[in-house]
Formats: C-alpha cells, structure tokens, sequence
C-alpha cells in the first residue's frame, strides 16, 4: 500500500523543498496518489467527515474562548454574551454545540459502518483500538465543554460524572476531591475543566494522525472485505475519493446546517439555559443524547460499583473486538446470521439510548436491564459463536469480480498496470 | 576491507574486547544505572507539585470553616437546607412519628444497617443533620418524598427513609453525618 511516492516536484523551489523535507511528497503519496478500493460506498465518507468537524470545532472553539469566561460566577453570563453582543456569536456557539452533535452522529455511523464491514478484523487491529481511544477522547471532550456553559444541567452533569470515580473502593473520596479541587464541584472545577476541554482536541488531532497513519499502513478495508489483489481493484485517491468524500461531506452539512439554523436547541436540554444552583437538582437529570445508551447501562444495574464498573465495560469492550469476533471473513455482505445479528445490535443500542432518556422506574428499568444484557451477549457470547457456527456466503475472487458481474477475467496472479491489453 | 579487520582482530590476542560481557561491570553500567535512578527521583519529584496542585488550595479549605446553625426558627416537621463546604447539610427537626418511624425499622433489612441512636446526637432525636448527597452520584435527594417519607433522589431513584439511610435504589450507603456538635441546646456547629 505504501511503496515509494511517484511524486514529481513541478518547480525548482518545490525540488528544493523536496530534498529537504518530502512533505509535498508525503501529501501526494498519502492523499493524491494513494490507492483505494474502487467500490468505496457513502459509508466509507464519514472518516473525511469526522476529519472537517474537528477543525470546524477548532476553529469556533478558539474564537469562542475570545469571549468566554471560565469563572464560576460569569461563565453563564459570558455564554448569553456571546449569543447576544459578540459579532456571529450566536452562530458560532450553534456551530460549536450542535457541531458536538455533529461529531458523535458520524462517529456512530462510521464506527457502525466498521462493525458491519468487520474493518476492525487482522491487520486492522490497531486502526480500530486508535479509533476507541479517540471515541473515549472524544466523550471526555464533550462532557467537559458541556460543563462550561455553568448552567443546572452542566453543573449537575459534572456532578454525577465526577462521582462515578468515588465508586473507585477506598480512595474514591480522595479522587474525587483531587478531580474537583475542592469539596464539592466548584469554581476550581470549571477552571481545570476549560484547561482539559481545550487540551484534548489537539490530542485528538495527534491521534488522529496516527489513525490515518495505521489506516495508510494496511489500508481501507471495502463492502466485499477481500483485499485488493492488482491494480484493477483500485484507484486514485484524487480525484475518486476526495470527490465522492467532498460531496457526501456537503450533503451532511445541509444536515448540521438545518440543526444550526432551524432547531438549534433541540439536542440540548432547557434546563441548561437556567444558572447553576448547587442547592436544586434538576428533577430529570439526563445526559446528552449521545451518552443516553451508557447512561441506560449504568442506570441499569442496582449497584454503585458495579453500574460505573459496567458503563466503563461497555465502551473498554470495543477495543476487544478483533479478538472476540471470531470469523475469517470480514464483511457482513457474506456473513447472513451476523448481519441479522448486527442490526439487532443497532436496535439494541438505540432502545438503550431511548430508555437512557428515560425516568429510572418500573418498566423501563426492566427492559434497560435486558438490553444492557444483550449488549454484553452481542460480544461475549454472539460475536465468537457465531465465527464457529456460521455459514458464510462464497467470497469473490477479487474486488473487480464483485463490481464487474459480467464475469471478466478478474483478479488474477500478475499485476495489471494497463488495461489496454485488449 | 572487511576480511583484513577480522583477520587483524583474530591475531590481536591478548588486546581487550571493545565491549565487556556481563563479568565485570563498567563505568558506563555505573553511568546508566546512576543517571537512570537520578532521573526517576526527578520525575516523582516533580509529580508531586503537579499533582498537589489540583487539590483543593488554600482558599477553598479556608472556606470550608466550620458554620452555625441556629436550630430556633426550624418548625417540628421542616428540614432545612444550609451549605458547608459547597455541600447541601439537612438539619431535619423531626416529628414524633418520624423518630417512631425510624425506630422501629427491622436493621437486619436495612442495605447498611445503623440504629437510628447512632445517628443523631445523644437525647436530641428530634435533631438530625445529614449531607444531603446522594450517595450514588451525588444528586441532591428531596426531602420528605419517597415511600418511606424520607428523602428520594430524583437522579437515579434511591430512596432514603426519615433517618436518612439507604432503603432501595442503586446507591450503596446511607446519607453521611457531617462532623457536628451542640454548642447550646438551640445552635450546632457543623464542621
């Protein structure tokens, strides 16, 4: 997938450059040059997604931090500032929040399209266990900047996620005392809070760099989870990919843009446009949507320690999925039981989100209980049993065969640099 | 070339190896092992500050001086809500049948059994003060609610009873008693 870069320096000042620091190089070979699989579907679109919302909440978050506070007794003030004095404040605070949403919507969809595909499967291991640690990076983020706005719902957000450490058994206490700086979340908190929330993007980005790096090194998996085998099964990254990328891009921006300009608090919660008040709890105290189906999970299970030990569980679960699915063939495309299983697994996830929303009562406990049980057994038991019990469909000789029905002498052994043989 | 070196190196008997095997130790060795252990009293000296840092500072623990509370104005039947150290403190003046109610509970029931005497001062049973914290995730429970006409949290649904211990839900312990003393027969000092 690599080899050496066919990149040719145009001018004199890019041949100088070239013999100093190959990044023009590095760029063509990466992004231009690079070979992919020609039956790329939109699925395979949401890695260029993710990649533009993070610089988009970049760069509004460095602006927005021009006018905000982070000090217990303005930062609610210096949000409603923004929205009413700052220049566009309003949009970019919108742009910001529901660029959150955003971000989590093409998350799941791209992390989804992985486990449909089986992108995580050898040699793809460490491309997907870098894709948790960036999901994790990710819920860290959201959950701080969620706090920053210092309303009800950020304060007491702040207050039951910190206090899942205090499960932690003996030193818990002392912990959460660090984490907080104080006796109870405060001042201090929302200062360190600011401090991470605006570090850990740039750690995200650094990950993602070696994500993109581990994904060059093996390169993209596709629909039929074979390998390319000659140069039929692929082609250029530019223009193929960065089009169909760009375009898709677009039309999910007509999405964030409908949230940003015609609902743009509709993924929030009121509650949080009222200052916090560490004397009243919220009485229906809910997380983000995207953190519904864990907060489903933890809610589940009757006991402390155990409910934070299985929230964590749930997510930690992901970077074992290499090992856990035990089948040699990758995509669900030839995988019937799985893909039954697979959507199953996708309803199990939603249901547990619309329960997360919900009052942690009666029947509603009952059936998080049962999903959260499931969404273990879809690991644990379903994904290695079904490796072993599960009749695949025959798999196309080559990726070319797959697209090209008409039967045409694919694949092959030699490589096929021109087609003009015929 | 490289067949000449061998061929010097194999009739250069007596001459000392260019590298020493695990027989004698050498300075370099001394050299690794003493800049390696330098290095890590550096870096566990330099954690603590950055560590200690994000604990509560001064400020914070100076406004976490003990409070009074005078108990006159607080009705039979009424729990009020007074803030020490950021955290919410029930002081609870309970009702006859509140005190009967906690009393007379089966302890060996109880998820974290403690007899009710043990959790208010001795001869004032009609004054109890709780941290009025969850003990799950720290949500603020609400007083008077619940099915034991304690306290109830609306976050994740446990319920407390009029002695403020734990009776069902997810949170582990009872609701803790703040460090509290009787200064007169009408004032407490918490903290």
């Amino acid at each position: 997938m690599s080899g050496h870069s066919t990149y040719q320096p145009q001018n004199a000042f890019m041949k100088w450059m070239e013999r100093r620091l190959p990044i023009a190089g590095l760029i063509h070979s990466s992004f231009v040059a690079y070979p992919t699989p020609r039956n790329l579907n939109y699925w395979w679109t949401f890695g260029g997604i993710l990649t533009f919302l993070l610089g988009m909440q970049i760069v509004t978050g460095i602006i927005l931090v021009m006018h905000y506070t982070p000090h217990a007794d303005m930062a609610f003030n210096s949000v409603e500032h923004i929205m009413r004095d700052v220049n566009y404040g309003w949009l970019l605070r919108y742009l910001h929040s529901n660029g959150a949403s955003m971000f989590f919507v093409a998350v799941y969809i791209h992390m989804f399209r992985g486990m449909y595909y089986g992108s995580y499967k050898e040699p793809r291991e460490v491309l997907w266990i870098l894709g948790v640690i960036l999901y994790l990076l990710m819920m860290a983020t959201g959950f701080l900047g969620y706090t920053l706005p210092w309303g009800q719902m950020s304060f007491w957000g702040a207050t039951v996620i910190t206090n899942f450490f205090s499960a932690i058994p003996v030193v818990g206490e002392s912990v959460v005392t660090w984490l907080w700086g104080g006796y109870s979340v405060g001042n201090p908190t929302l200062q360190r809070f600011f401090s991470l929330h605006y570090l850990l993007p740039f750690v995200i980005v650094g990950l993602v760099v070696l994500h993109v790096w581990a994904l060059h090194v093996v390169g993209q998996n596709n629909p039929t989870g074979i390998e390319p085998k000659s140069a039929k099964d692929t082609v250029p990254f530019t223009p193929y990919a960065t089009v169909k990328d760009a375009f898709f891009m677009m039309c999910f921006c007509v999405v964030f843009a409908w949230f940003v300009f015609y609902m743009p608090n509709y993924l929030g919660h009121a509650d949080n446009y009222i200052p916090a008040n560490p004397a009243v709890t919220p009485l229906h105290i809910v997380p983000e949507w995207y953190y519904l189906p864990f907060y489903a999970i933890l809610r589940a299970i009757p006991n402390k320690l155990m409910g934070v030990v299985a929230l964590g569980g749930s997510i930690v679960i992901l970077a074992f999925l290499p090992w856990l699915d035990t089948s040699k063939v990758r995509s669900a495309n030839y995988r019937p039981l799985f893909r039954q299983f697979f959507w199953i697994f996708v309803l199990v996830c939603l249901g547990l989100g619309w329960l997360g929303a919900k009052p942690a009562e009666g029947g509603y406990v009952i059936a998080a209980r049962i999903l959260t049980i499931y969404y273990f057994a879809h690991f644990i038991i379903i994904l290695p049993l079904l490796g072993w019990i599960e009749k695949t469909k025959p798999l196309p000789n080559s990726i070319s065969e797959s697209i090209l029905k008409e039967g045409l002498p694919a694949g092959g052994s030699g490589p096929a640099p021109t087609v003009s043989k015929h | 070339m490289a067949c000449c070196v061998d061929g010097l190196d194999d009739t250069n008997e007596g001459r000392k190896p260019v590298t020493t095997t695990s027989a004698e130790p050498t300075r370099r060795d001394f050299l690794y092992i003493a800049t390696a252990s330098v290095g890590a009293v550096g870096v566990a000296a330099a954690l603590v500050p950055l560590i200690a840092a994000m604990n509560p500072d001064a400020s914070t623990i100076a406004a976490g001086a003990p409070i009074e509370v005078d108990l006159g104005p607080i009705a039979e039947g009424q729990v009020i809500k007074v803030f020490w150290r950021g955290k919410p403190i029930f002081v609870s003046h309970r009702t006859k049948k509140e005190i009967e109610e906690a009393r007379s509970v089966n302890l060996a029931s109880l998820p974290d059994p403690q007899p009710d005497d043990k959790r208010v001062k001795e001869g004032k049973p009609q004054w109890q003060v709780l941290i009025g914290i969850c003990t799950h995730l720290g949500c603020i429970p609400i007083a008077h609610s619940g099915q034991y006409n304690g306290y109830f949290c609306p976050c994740h649904g446990s319920v407390y009873d009029t002695s403020g211990r734990i009776r069902s839900g997810p949170a582990p312990t009872n609701l803790p008693l703040p460090p509290y003393e009787f200064v007169s027969d009408s004032k407490i000092r918490i903290g």
